[in-house]
């Protein structure tokens, strides 16, 4: 499956995704993507390990990783349609409530024309669904160049940044911001 | 009126571009059906019953004449040369081309105009009082908070693929000419007790298949914190709110099932939580803003016209048109007049591209050049002398855009039903027609006095039938088309929802249904008491009774 990359690439992906009714004994001993009720039912378990993330369904709170949020690797937040819109929530949640600084990656039917709000909500990585075409994919992320709102990316909204602009304030463009 | 920066254009420029591709992909085959759906919906594209739907976007109903040239052009050049005012503000085509849109988009940016997000699981177009900065009631203008709040929702990255749609209103005035109740969120701008600019936020409220009157949320938001709490309001709905059942997806199933008071509980921790934060609106802003919704350059007048004055006491017709269709106005000696596309005989809300050009014409010279849209699908010129007046309906005669009957039965608010949309269940355009026919007597119509009339061809009530004070509904029985008739719904800010009289009815019949609720109505008034008055007072038992014996 190509794994797209907010850096507007295409990578190997070394993460073994695990289906929601995997059990303790189908973790592997390389990297790994378990659901959170798997988790949540063995985290002491994983406690030496650090090559474990955790995947999130569209109605699984975020909350409930707020006290592993600084230990994991990775969170997965999947979309098992492109329209089921919960987990752009779960990502700015992830990024903004709780912090998390670590990869947070799109899962499930992830397409071209969705991938720039995934980008804008905090998704670093993509699993584009297979078959895709791969280069139109990566022009996605050039859809748009500036939002209106504060995004995990662009953390002013853009009425700030168009005062700062105005008052001759410190200030980039938001494309050159974005890629700090 | 707002002028775009280079940002606005750029970004509309950019969703132009986006769309054009995503249309080629689709007709590539690259892109399925279920794929290019949503995103042709957040064009404003629909496939309908015949072609293809465009729905345009007006901003708050607000338009230039240059904007409305170029609305008329696009009905010439890519359409049949006509036009469909909507019950939000907007403007729709029926008969585009898919291949034809992204051109028509193209066209659109030209003028600063789009059609983002006009329909689709998102935010729609913002919509607002069509006499905002000119009535006498106002408290705060809200065009300003209006455009704020349409930056805000466009391409939202985080509330793109929502449950459902979602409509926002704004008003600022005692009178609420926008609707703000049947809303997923009504926004009232108003002034605390210390003078301070806030907001009283509604939430839940809309019409469709459950209707339910909006519930306060905030009595008093200040201003700056508009952003973020509505952020928190779509962020609590788009995580919580149903994705099972479309039917039970509105934000107001959410409401209704969490309890307004859990809802309100996470609402507010999740505001609280994001307070003060980046999306917090500076006055600057605020100002910047205001800035492009001035009063135009009105002549410093002493008061009301003579000669208008004199107008009135000689010419009847003249005296009819000036009692429904001028409206009193803040500034001394001018008005605001409501141009009517409810002439019988034409689907309500419908112009044509040579009336366009002409109304654009007579904006330039009547009206600083502005035009704007009423929810109930009527064209407004905000800003006329009244020593113009005359002259102006001597013009406006001329195109069919007289008729004297704001307010009254025959101003119907209809969607377009059955003859053009692929979800009605019955039309509605030859209900409204025949009801203006029977109520043809100008003498009788202004007798009857203010009353509105609201026709949807399906559940979806886009006619706004529940707050209609007659509201008639198009149902499917057997494969025919029937019409259940409801009394004493109300927009407004007492709003309510109309009750069902009782079996429906064929569409012949309806006229003289119609009637006989009239007839009811001036036995049983008192005084000058509106219909709707009426109804609240005696019930809907005597109409029923009325309506029913006759028929049987």
């Amino acid at each position: 499956m190509p794994l797209l990359t907010k850096e507007r690439a295409v990578v190997e992906d070394r993460w073994t995704l695990l289906p929601e009714t995997a059990a303790l004994g189908d973790v592997p001993a390389g990297s790994a993507i378990v659901p959170l009720r798997l988790w949540l039912a063995s985290r002491d378990g994983f406690a030496a390990r650090t090559d474990i993330g955790v995947w999130l369904k569209p109605d699984d709170d975020p909350e409930a990783l707020t006290d592993d949020i600084s230990r994991l690797p990775l969170i997965a937040v999947a979309f098992p349609q492109f329209g089921d819109g919960r987990g752009y929530s779960s990502a700015r949640l992830l990024r903004e409530k709780y912090q998390f600084r670590g990869e947070l990656r799109a899962i499930g039917q992830i397409l071209r024309d969705q991938l720039y709000y995934l980008w804008q909500c905090g998704f670093d990585t993509f699993a584009l669904q297979p078959g895709r075409n791969v280069a139109e994919a990566l022009a996605a992320f050039g859809d748009f160049s500036d939002n209106y709102q504060a995004t995990a990316v662009q953390p002013l909204p853009l009425f700030r940044r168009r005062l700062l602009s105005a008052t001759g304030g410190d200030w980039l463009p938001p494309t050159e911001s974005a890629r700090r | 009126m707002y002028q775009y920066d280079h940002y606005d254009q750029r970004l509309v420029d950019e969703r132009v571009a986006q769309f054009r591709d995503q249309t080629r992909r689709f007709l590539a085959g690259e892109l399925s059906e279920d794929e290019f759906r949503p995103l042709r919906l957040r064009n404003g594209l629909y496939i309908q019953k015949y072609a293809p739907m465009l729905r345009i976007s007006i901003p708050y109903g607000l338009l230039s004449s240059t904007q409305l040239r170029k609305l008329a052009h696009i009905g010439r050049k890519y359409d049949r040369g006509y036009g469909h005012f909507t019950t939000r503000q907007n403007i729709q085509f029926n008969w585009p081309r898919l291949e034809d849109v992204p051109e028509i988009l193209a066209d659109l940016a030209t003028v600063q105009m789009h059609a983002i997000q006009t329909s689709g699981n998102c935010v729609r177009n913002i919509t607002s009082d069509h006499f905002a900065g000119i009535a006498a009631d106002e408290i705060v203008d809200p065009l300003p908070y209006s455009e704020l709040v349409r930056q805000w929702a466009s391409f939202h990255p985080e509330f793109s693929y929502l449950p459902r749609k979602f409509k926002i209103a704004l008003s600022g005035s005692a009178t609420d000419r926008a609707a703000t109740l049947v809303h997923d969120i009504g926004v009232h701008a108003l002034r605390n007790e210390t003078g301070e600019i806030g907001f009283r936020i509604l939430v839940g409220g809309g019409l469709g298949r459950t209707p339910v009157i909006g519930h306060v949320i905030r009595d008093f938001l200040p201003r700056e914190e508009i952003l973020n709490y509505l952020d928190a309001i779509l962020r609590v709905y788009n995580r919580f709110g149903r994705r099972d059942n479309i039917y039970k997806a509105r934000i107001k199933i959410l409401v209704k099932e969490m309890t307004l008071e859990v809802f309100t509980h996470h609402v507010e921790t999740e505001w609280q939580r994001i307070r003060g934060g980046p999306a917090t609106v500076p006055d600057e802003e605020i100002e910047r803003l205001a800035s492009f919704f001035t009063a135009p350059a009105y002549e410093h007048l002493p008061g009301d016209d003579a000669g208008f004055r004199a107008a009135v006491a000689d010419n009847r017709a003249f005296a009819n048109w000036a009692k429904r269709n001028v409206f009193a106005h803040k500034v001394p000696g001018y008005a605001a007049v409501t141009l009517s596309l409810k002439k019988t005989g034409v689907p309500p809300g419908d112009a044509t591209s040579d009336q366009m050009d002409a109304v654009a014409d007579l904006a330039d010279a009547y009206s600083f050049g502005e035009i704007r849209v009423s929810h109930e699908q009527n064209l407004i010129f905000a800003h006329v002398r009244q020593a113009a007046l005359l002259a102006l309906w001597h013009e406006l005669k001329g195109l069919g855009f007289a008729t004297p009957n704001i307010g009254l039965l025959t101003d119907i608010i209809c969607c377009p039903g059955g003859d053009f949309c692929s979800l009605a269940n019955a039309k509605s355009i030859p209900i409204a027609e025949a009801i203006q026919r029977r109520f043809d007597d100008l003498d009788y119509l202004h007798d009857i006095g203010e009353i509105n009339l609201n026709i949807s061809g399906c559940m979806n009530a886009c006619g706004h039938h529940h707050v209609g004070n007659i509201g008639v509904l198009g149902v499917d029985k057997n494969g025919a088309e029937w019409y259940q008739v409801s009394i004493g719904g109300d927009q407004g800010e007492h709003a309510s929802l109309g009750k069902v009289i009782g079996p429906s009815f064929a569409a012949r019949e309806m006229p003289d249904v119609v009637a006989r609720l009239i007839d009811t109505y001036i036995e049983r008034r008192e005084a000058d008491e509106p219909f709707i008055d009426t109804v609240r007072r005696i019930g809907i038992e005597p109409f029923k009774e009325r309506v029913y014996a006759a028929a049987h």
